[in-house]
């Protein structure tokens, strides 16, 4: 017995930390590639979880919906709103240094929080959306988790993959050119701002992705659990502690954050009422403090981002193809 | 509906609104302009020093507007001491992890309010306060007073900047710094400075809100998109814009719920903010753009 409650909040446990991985990786392309810093995760989050919510879920009364698609289209829907969203915001502030888009991304959570709450005809307002269809959501309580788990898993794999092929591709070579140096990388003819668009948006719906696969989890998507700043920042902090602009790092600092962050919710609900709510923001206050200390210490985080240098290409070139670069006689 | 109407209901909550976001708008103006990057814990800020305040009039039990000067100078201290530990060490490094650790400040300085003290919603003095009537125009004694005190402070600040040795150095700061530098500007100083000076308007600005509404742990952080708005359209770096861009901001907002849905209300900064970067990024006074 006690063995199987282990095991469940394992899976548990794991389930949470693939769709973190998911938004972090999200993160690493529009910050730890390209700079472009976001603050407003959560939005994207939340559009992708209500979108993919209101397209696979059955009709209810008072509320658009009932359109019972199946999930993979949910998903999807989830990642083109997310990135429909993110292209407007993008286009105006992506001329601009990145201190714009961070006020721009917060501005735009916040509106969608006002969305969320106020438009009931499609949100269900403080209710949220239920009866979220679950893939595997008919087997028996453990294997449905388990199975979630491996899909979750997988689906973190695809993107993994896709965004590593991407990153090591001549586009991810220009994105880092541009965020080390703009003006040699204009200099050189590439389209700076068209290049960061790309960038906000890809990350953007891969975030909507993440949402997505939040609200089939949870079979549910309500306002609360979209908590604006409290959301945002535990996947900043993953991705600073972990190593930006390393996607292996990525998904590493995304396991540290979030086991320190249940234990110590484990932690801090045995505490007497009127104390467990003061612990609970002094909990938001460390996470706080461990950016601060993470930026002023660790700068490249856990895992640092490999440097591209000569020497590799040099070896890779001597792998590939030993004729070219052997010695004459 | 009559002018007067209007007026009452609308226009003179707006000033007294743009007052309060001006306020804010000119702390923000003062750190994208000379410090050049944007401080997201501005309104956490703000928060911190209302409270600071209530503190002084509930356990000191000081007097509302003795607790003001007060606080803001607690405020000041408070940002010096934020960025000696948080910020200072990041110069050297590109701005924009500075505004990260400013969003962390934003979370810390929040979380400090919530633990101390707590998250029920506060005010300053009990009772309603009846507006007086001038020639049919209603305004309550903290509305007017509000508005005063922002002229007043604006107004000690821009004499500072314009005629004092260390006012000068700022300007110089944000109009040139490598140039300042090399002038003799002591670099070190002129940050310490601006964070005072910076701080104390957050406390005002936190203080005056905190007096016509009430007090909140969120109630900076729901300041702080109408205060960038409020200093990006003005023109950063120029106080007489932020000042203007607030009141403007306040007068939107307030008179907004003629046409749109209450709920909506804070979403107008934003939308005013993202047609200013796309129209005319320098703000109406042509300030910088980063």
């Amino acid at each position: 017995m006690e063995l199987i409650g282990l095991a469940n909040y394992a899976v548990y446990m794991a389930i949470f930390i693939g769709i973190y991985a998911i938004l972090a990786l999200g993160l690493n392309i529009q910050w730890g590639f390209t700079g472009l810093f976001n603050a407003g995760i959560a939005g994207f989050f939340a559009v992708g979880a209500y979108v993919s919510a209101i397209l696979t879920s059955a009709d209810v009364a008072n509320r658009i919906g009932g359109f019972d698609l199946p999930i993979v289209v949910g998903w999807i829907g989830a990642m083109v709103a997310a990135g429909l969203i993110a292209w407007p915001i993008g286009k105006i502030c992506l001329r601009f240094r990145s201190d714009y888009l961070a006020i721009a991304t917060i501005g735009i959570a916040e509106i969608i929080r006002l969305v969320v709450k106020s438009e009931g005809w499609m949100t269900g307002g403080a209710r949220g959306v239920n009866n979220v269809p679950r893939p595997f959501g008919d087997l028996e309580y453990f294997q449905s988790q388990l199975a979630y788990m491996l899909m979750v898993f997988l689906i973190l794999g695809i993107v993994y993959f896709l965004v590593e092929r991407q990153i090591h591709a001549p586009w991810g070579r220009m994105m880092r050119a541009i965020r080390d140096n703009e003006a040699a990388a204009a200099a050189m003819g590439k389209n700076i701002e068209r290049r960061r668009l790309e960038a906000f948006i890809f990350g953007a719906a891969i975030m909507g992705l993440g949402g997505a696969l939040f609200a089939h989890f949870n079979r549910s998507i309500t306002p609360e659990a979209v908590d604006p700043m409290v959301a945002t920042f535990l996947i900043w902090i993953m991705l600073i502690l972990g190593g930006s602009g390393n996607n292996r790092g990525a998904i590493l600092g995304v396991a540290v954050v979030w086991i320190i962050w249940s234990m110590s919710e484990m932690i801090t609900d045995q505490l007497p009422q009127e104390y467990a709510i003061k612990a609970k923001y002094m909990r938001v206050f460390i996470i706080g403090l461990m950016l601060q200390l993470v930026l002023r210490f660790r700068p490249e985080g856990i895992l640092p981002e490999p440097q591209y240098t000569d020497e590799t290409n040099k070896e890779k070139v001597q792998r590939g193809s030993p004729a070219s670069d052997a010695p004459t006689t | 509906m009559t002018l007067l109407e209007l007026i009452n209901f609308y226009l003179i909550p707006g000033v007294v609104l743009g007052s309060i976001y001006a306020l804010g708008a000119v702390g923000i103006t003062l750190v994208f302009g000379i410090l050049r990057f944007a401080h997201l814990a501005h309104g956490d800020l703000a928060t911190f020093g209302a409270f600071a305040a209530l503190a002084l009039v509930a356990v000191g039990g000081v007097n509302v507007w003795v607790a003001l000067p007060l606080a803001m100078a607690i405020c000041g201290a408070a940002a010096i001491g934020i960025d000696k530990y948080f910020y200072d060490y990041l110069k050297e490094r590109p701005k924009i992890l500075t505004v990260m650790a400013s969003l962390g400040i934003a979370l810390m300085l929040r979380a400090i309010v919530q633990v101390v003290w707590g998250v029920d919603t506060e005010t300053y003095t009990r009772g309603i306060v009846r507006p007086e009537t001038y020639w049919g125009i209603r305004i309550r004694d903290r509305e007017l007073y509000t508005v005063i005190a922002m002229l007043g402070i604006v107004a000690v600040l821009w004499f500072f900047l314009k005629n004092t040795k260390w006012g000068k150095a700022m300007r110089a700061m944000s109009d040139n710094p490598d140039l300042a530098l090399l002038s003799g500007v002591d670099n070190r100083k002129v940050t310490m400075l601006t964070w005072m000076i910076v701080g104390m308007l957050c406390a005002a600005a936190g203080f005056f809100l905190g007096l016509n509404t009430e007090l909140k742990a969120l109630m900076g952080w729901t300041m702080l998109l109408p205060m960038f708005a409020a200093a990006i359209l003005g023109g950063v770096g120029r106080v007489e814009g932020a000042v203007i861009g607030g009141l403007i901001i306040g007068i939107v907002e307030e008179m907004s719920v003629l046409f749109i849905p209450t709920e909506y209300k804070a979403a107008l900064a934003f939308a005013i903010l993202l047609i200013i970067l796309l129209v005319r990024p320098t703000g109406l006074l042509k300030g910088k753009v980063l």
